[in-house]
């Protein structure tokens, strides 16, 4: 997905409560399709009807408890991928929204202070320190960095070239 | 170092490591699972990681079931129905077509999980086989379509919350109000990361029917796994099931007395009152007196979660002879074809039919929000699913309570949330339709 920025990149919050499961994300009547662009195209279609309006490349999710949880779809995250979201920052999150993130490359990070970026900020991700920078208020907050097993997934591109290498194909 | 819990042993074994909570892991599957919702973006993983040329690992334990769409409510549904068939004939995996039942109802009634088992599939309620004793554990479809390829995956072993039950459940309280105390207990995310392993002399008397129950909704607090010792009963119950004999199947896993748990809760099973969980939330458990008397327009009897025989069963002996309350309409959908067809031969189909309901064939149901019984604006729904979410079975405007199929029962004879302990019900022993009754 060529159009994804870097979360290193500035954008808005669009922030979110506490329990916003992968129903919400995406709703069922939409899992027809596997394809990015389809499923951003209705990220949030009831919860948030203004989200897929008026997302733009770059832009970050922000939330609370157990975000993504529920189903195990990964057309979750793919929504939000496909919705040009660059990563999500929660309070925590469920597990197989988490695993699914991870693998498909959209970056996550817990970030204990999530609750204190307002709709609309401009912040972006640092992943490696761990940390939000929220450029509105001028706040930085800490975040959880990866546990080793996992950064080591993600600096290897993921669980597919990961797999590939592991099935003896030489050519990633 | 202290003992290990279930979920460490079977982890243990799968990874030929001393696996402790925390760990991670690769370890190898003996089951792994897709449907037609989450299929064909696992195809697309397959596909990517092989060249497009596969092997599977281990075609004969890949199954792939259409359930969730089933029958196809429209042509993009039909055309992803049409993706499991090609891929599951190109690669000689284990198919079921619409109309066999749901998933996890499918894997239990042909054995694809025994006791000790490692069990992935891309469905969260894949959690269920762990009534057998087996690691279930839901993923996506990246991580399904690479095990798929490798026959492996890496796992976080994880901690585990323990939930101890003595004594014997009062009548008309069954595992579905168990596990609904429970979540409402620790909440919705109460075990996030982490294994529940369900024990005490109630659990152990559970049969198998009620024990899946509680390994479903394992999800529901977020857990990795919802795990139940095995026993005899659950060689019994496989043996059934399988043809096998009682003694091919392992019973003997069981957790250390000097496990660690991350957290231990109690219960007297004489305390426990019958449950609903109010919407839009699993964790919003009440006893069913704090709800009673709450009109309801549907009543849904099905899901993964009690859509067995036993669980029609409890329904149709209180509907016998009675007919829905005026205003009120009831969807059926039994979880297998096997249990369609035993409601067929023991008159339970007949029992539903006179009262008023309609009967369904054998899938999700409206469950999965998208056909056969979705709910409009203002509409309330019983249901005896696991979950009520926002919108979960239709409109944003309409509500989901979720309860026993006794309490569902009860209800649907006046119309309104009732106790089932005002209306005769009757607990039921393994009474399972092997897969080879399910033929007419």
């Amino acid at each position: 997905m060529s159009d994804v920025r870097d979360p290193v990149t500035p954008g808005r919050a669009w922030t979110f409560g506490d329990d916003v499961d992968t129903d919400q994300i995406i709703p069922s009547r939409f899992l027809v399709s596997s394809d990015p662009a389809d499923l951003g195209a209705h990220a949030f279609a009831d919860h948030r009807p203004d989200f897929a309006e008026g997302v733009e490349p770059g832009d970050f999710v922000v939330a609370g408890e157990n975000f993504g949880s529920g189903s195990s779809r990964e057309h979750a995250p793919v929504a939000l991928r496909g919705a040009g979201v660059s990563g999500v920052v929660a309070r925590s999150f469920a597990r197989i929204f988490f695993r699914n993130a991870i693998n498909i490359g959209l970056p996550l990070l817990v970030c204990p202070d999530a609750d204190r970026i307002a709709d609309g900020d401009e912040v972006h991700l640092d992943l490696g320190d761990g940390r939000v920078v929220d450029h509105t208020t001028g706040e930085t907050h800490d975040a959880d960095p990866l546990p080793d097993f996992l950064q080591s997934l993600v600096d290897q591109g993921g669980l597919e070239p990961y797999t590939r290498r592991k099935l003896g194909h030489t050519d990633d | 170092m202290t003992g290990k819990t279930l979920a460490e042993r079977i982890l243990s074994e799968k990874s030929n490591t001393d696996a402790r909570a925390g760990d991670y892991v690769e370890a190898e599957v003996d089951a792994m699972l897709t449907h037609d919702v989450t299929g064909p973006l696992t195809f697309e993983v397959f596909r990517g990681v092989t060249d497009g040329d596969g092997p599977l690992a281990d075609p004969e334990n890949t199954v792939i079931t259409i359930d969730h769409h089933a029958p196809a409510d429209g042509v993009q549904a039909a055309n992803n129905h049409n993706a499991v068939r090609d891929f599951a004939a190109e690669f000689g995996a284990v198919q079921f077509d619409v109309g066999d039942g749901i998933c996890h109802q499918l894997l239990v009634e042909h054995g694809f999980a025994e006791p000790g088992d490692l069990v992935v599939g891309a469905d969260s309620h894949s959690t269920t086989f762990g009534g057998l004793g087996a690691f279930g554990t839901g993923v996506g479809s990246t991580d399904l379509g690479t095990a798929m390829a490798t026959g492996d995956l890496w796992f976080r072993v994880p901690d585990s919350v323990r939930f101890e039950v003595e004594g014997t459940l009062p009548d008309g309280v069954y595992a579905k109000d168990l596990i609904l105390r429970f979540i409402g207990d620790v909440g919705f995310d109460g075990a996030t990361y982490r294994a529940a392993e369900y024990g005490g002399s109630a659990v152990q008397d559970l049969p198998i029917h009620e024990r899946l129950v509680l390994s479903n909704m394992a999800i529901e607090m977020g857990g990795k796994a919802g795990l139940v010792e095995p026993d005899e009963r659950t060689a019994r119950f496989l043996a059934r099931q399988t043809g096998r004999t009682e003694s091919s199947f392992d019973v003997s896993l069981a957790p250390d007395d000097d496990a660690d748990y991350a957290a231990v809760h109690t219960y007297d099973a004489a305390d426990l009152a019958p449950q609903v969980s109010k919407p839009s939330n699993p964790e919003n458990a009440v006893d069913v007196d704090a709800v009673a008397g709450t009109p309801v327009d549907q009543l849904f009897v099905g899901t993964c979660t009690n859509g067995r025989y036993e669980d029609v069963r409890v329904v149709a002996d209180i509907l016998d002879g009675e007919t829905l309350a005026p205003g009120t309409r009831m969807v059926v959908v039994p979880a297998s074809k096997a249990i369609y067809r035993r409601m067929l031969d023991t008159g339970v189909f007949d029992t539903f039919v006179d009262a008023g309901a309609i009967v369904q064939s054998a899938g999700c149901g409206p469950c999965f929000g998208t056909h056969d019984g979705v709910l409009g604006d203002g509409d309330v729904c019983l249901a005896t699913a696991n979950r009520n979410f926002p919108g979960r079975e239709g409109s944003m405007d309409s509500s989901v309570y979720l309860a026993s199929p006794a309490t569902v029962g009860a209800s649907a004879l006046y119309g309104e949330i009732t106790d089932p302990r005002t209306v005769e019900t009757t607990r039921y022993d393994d009474d399972v339709v092997t897969p080879a009754e399910a033929q007419p």
